[in-house]
């Protein structure tokens, strides 16, 4: 084994089990458990009839295996789709939340209770199916920013939750969204008003606990005319045998002079050295920038998952709106990513900026799948995209999948492609001049990722760091 | 000529790479306060040497002895090794793209000092300290605001090297052909900043080619590698004698008694 190799191996630290009582329904899916799930959340009779829409639509969908990645059959039939605490409080009462709920938020980093509390981010907590907990509501509430539970949006805000759900991911866009649509439990709601500058960083926390169930959380955000606002999403999930499914759906909504910038912290168990056990991660998340000079911006930091499936893209409608996508995917182990962006240029003078960089340790396949549009309309378009690949060790691989169309000749596309090998001698240069091997692939690596760590807020970019050395550490010895 | 106390002392010292044997036996003694160059044509096992001495994993120990300042030098970590006050100024700086030359200075800085029981130099600290080396090596400031070596030009790279040693003050000093693709003025520049650097606590190993170096880093001693052997040791006409006569007449004539 080469010095690098022996650096990836080192234990997720996320994979606890909290010992809660939990409400799980027993596993299987049909409108009968569907009704069930709408019955919970106390919605409305159209969402319901949304979530059956989209199921009967699922029914006659299949999974689909393009993706560059290997995995056995999945039993729809197998899972659980609600799993909850039994003593949940209640809405607008912190202090009641079970003390077991608020030690896992604060073991994961996250603490809820009011004297610990981020300062400058308001958390979302979502524990299994359920929101466990939404800080500084009341606050946000002062400027107009709601932030909330999206089960709660759809009972106190469905004007809202009804003009945009579905709009930007309609309910039968892919399989995997179809099959969110008709079972999702929960997830966050955000709007900000007009002309509001949202105050505090908005962030969800996602946590899977429960075993034999999926997680299927729905999140939406409306940014409205000339506001801004910045979202930050993070998950983890305990170490099991089992692979547990989560297919999430996100829609972001960027009116006139709207900027929403997401950003994605994501830890899901990976599964252990020979590929054992760790979460499926078929996400689809798409923004719109439908009205003029709005700005969507997604940065994503991917080191969880068994497999990784997702696209955060930007449908770039209103004219020079723009569309960013700043990404980190790591695939050590036998983690296996395809991830990537999709750029759908609608709008004149609308820009895209792609920032993909993937790294591969241990038997890691780390692929990037783009799609860069120019529509006929789009008149003087730009696209820049970058993508770099660094491999660590030899028995790991990095596939690189761009495709552009573009239909209007007035477009200007740049690309640019670079794979690097983290070598012995960059680390030797390193140690010699005093740091220890850990430090030197740390710094290396952290090197390769800057462009994209700048994009995170202040207070995720340490975390991601401190992540990345997290999952690679051991890979060098 | 000083005699001064033993800072390294190779024996015997017999290294392979990819199962090819490159130094066959080499033995030196280097005091504090020396200069000492080391010569031969290519292939002779000079950048080895060099290598072996800096911990380079590639390289397999297969005899001998190396002591630095009285302890066993080949049972230390690269990293140790360079706590402990060994530089190697690389042939081949390594280009680090994304990692800033001022961090990763002030990091490899803060290890040597926390090694030596003393406190860590803090951003202000580390910048002062920087400015002041700087002048020596002529560095434009923008190489430190630039990644480790990335874009660098081959005599930026060199004297990047430099400064990075007068920044961290080693007791051992290994140029590796710091004076290849330099041109006369940078190779002034850099010659002069290692002479700056020299004191009576430390020494300098000078690996070169070309006695071009030595009318500007004058050695106190001069070795003619040859095959992975030591072949013959002076003082630093020894070095004019072989740009006259050239390795092979030399090496002709020394092997010849054998």
């Amino acid at each position: 084994m080469t010095s690098i190799e022996a650096h990836v191996q080192q234990p997720y630290k996320y994979g606890f089990v909290t010992d809660i009582e939990s409400e799980v329904v027993p596993a299987g899916l049909n409108e009968d458990v569907i009704r069930l799930i709408s019955d919970k959340k106390g919605e409305p009779a159209w969402m319901l009839a949304w979530r059956l829409k989209a199921y009967r639509n699922w029914l006659k969908m299949s999974e689909p295996h393009w993706p560059n990645v290997k995995y056995g059959p999945i039993d729809y039939q197998a899972i659980s789709y609600y799993a909850a605490p039994k003593k949940l409080p209640k809405l607008d009462s912190l202090d009641q939340v079970d003390p077991k709920l608020v030690a896992t938020f604060e073991k994961l980093g996250i603490p809820i209770e009011e004297q610990k509390r981020l300062s400058g981010v308001a958390v979302d907590a979502v524990f299994d199916s359920v929101s466990v907990a939404t800080t500084f509501q009341a606050e946000l509430a002062k400027y107009g920013v709601i932030f909330c539970p999206i089960s709660q949006a759809i009972r106190e805000h469905a004007d809202l939750v009804q003009k945009y759900l579905g709009t930007v991911v309609p309910y039968n866009d892919n399989f995997f969204a179809a099959l969110n649509s008709a079972v999702f439990t929960d997830g966050s709601f955000v709007y900000v008003p007009k002309g509001v500058r949202c105050p505090l960083e908005l962030s969800t926390y996602f946590r899977i606990n429960a075993s034999s169930t999926g997680q299927f959380e729905r999140t939406l955000i409306i940014a409205d005319e000339g506001s801004y606002v910045s979202y930050l999403e993070g998950c983890s999930a305990p170490m099991r045998d089992e692979n547990q499914l989560h297919a999430a759906v996100v829609e972001l909504v960027a009116l006139d002079r709207a900027t929403i910038k997401y950003s994605t912290i994501q830890n899901w168990y990976p599964g252990d050295e020979a590929g054992k056990g760790g979460i499926y991660n078929f996400v689809t998340k798409r923004g719109k920038c439908a009205g003029a000079n709005s700005k969507i911006s997604w940065t994503q930091v991917e080191t969880g998952s068994a497999i990784t499936w997702k696209y955060p893209g930007c449908i770039l409608q209103g004219d020079n709106s723009i569309g960013e996508f700043y990404s980190v995917a790591v695939t050590s182990h036998r983690q296996q990513a395809d991830t990537g962006t999709k750029m759908i240029h609608l709008g004149k003078n609308t820009r895209s900026t792609i920032v993909s960089k993937g790294i591969s340790a241990g038997h890691g396949q780390n692929t990037y799948r783009g799609l860069v549009k120019i529509m006929k309309g789009a008149e003087g378009a730009r696209n820049y995209s970058q993508c770099d690949s660094m491999l660590i060790g030899d028995k790991c691989g990095a596939h690189t999948f761009p495709y552009i169309d573009v239909r209007n000749s007035t477009a200007i596309m740049e690309h640019e492609a670079s794979t690097s090998k983290i070598g012995e001698d960059q680390i030797f240069y390193l140690r010699q001049r005093g740091l220890s091997a850990e430090d030197a692939v740390s710094m290396i690596v952290n090197g390769f990722c800057k462009e994209v760590f700048k994009e995170l807020p202040m207070e995720f970019a340490v975390e991601a760091q401190n992540l990345l050395g997290i999952s690679l550490e051991g890979s060098v010895g | 000529m000083s005699v001064g106390n033993v800072l390294l002392e190779v024996k015997d010292l017999q290294a392979t790479v990819e199962g090819k044997t490159v130094l066959k036996g080499v033995n030196l003694t280097v005091n504090a306060g020396e200069v000492h160059a080391i010569m031969g044509p290519n292939g002779s096992g000079k950048s080895t040497l060099a290598q072996v001495l800096a911990g380079h994993p590639a390289y397999t120990i297969t005899a001998g002895a190396v002591r630095y300042r009285g302890r066993d030098l080949l049972d230390m970590d690269p990293e140790e090794r360079a706590r402990e006050g060994v530089f190697l100024a690389f042939q081949y700086p390594i280009e680090i793209p994304g990692v800033n030359t001022t961090y990763f200075l002030k990091a490899a800085l803060n290890e040597i000092r926390k090694h030596k029981g003393q406190p860590e130099l803090d951003a202000i600290e580390f910048l002062a300290l920087v400015k002041e080396k700087m002048k020596i090596l002529h560095l434009p400031e923008d190489c430190l605001k630039r990644s480790v070596n990335d874009g660098f030009s081959g005599g930026e790279k060199k004297r990047n090297e430099i400064f990075q040693m007068a920044v961290l003050e080693p007791k051992l000093a290994i140029l590796d052909e710091t004076d290849s693709g330099l041109d006369i003025d940078a190779l002034k520049v850099v010659s002069e900043g290692v002479n700056k650097l020299k004191r009576p606590d430390n020494a300098q190993f000078v690996i070169t080619h070309y006695q071009r170096l030595l009318n500007y880093i004058i050695p106190d001693f001069v070795h003619v590698l040859f095959d992975g052997r030591v072949v013959k040791s002076g003082g630093k006409e020894l070095a004019l004698e072989l740009e006259e006569r050239g390795y092979e007449s030399l090496v002709s004539h020394e092997l010849q008694p054998a």
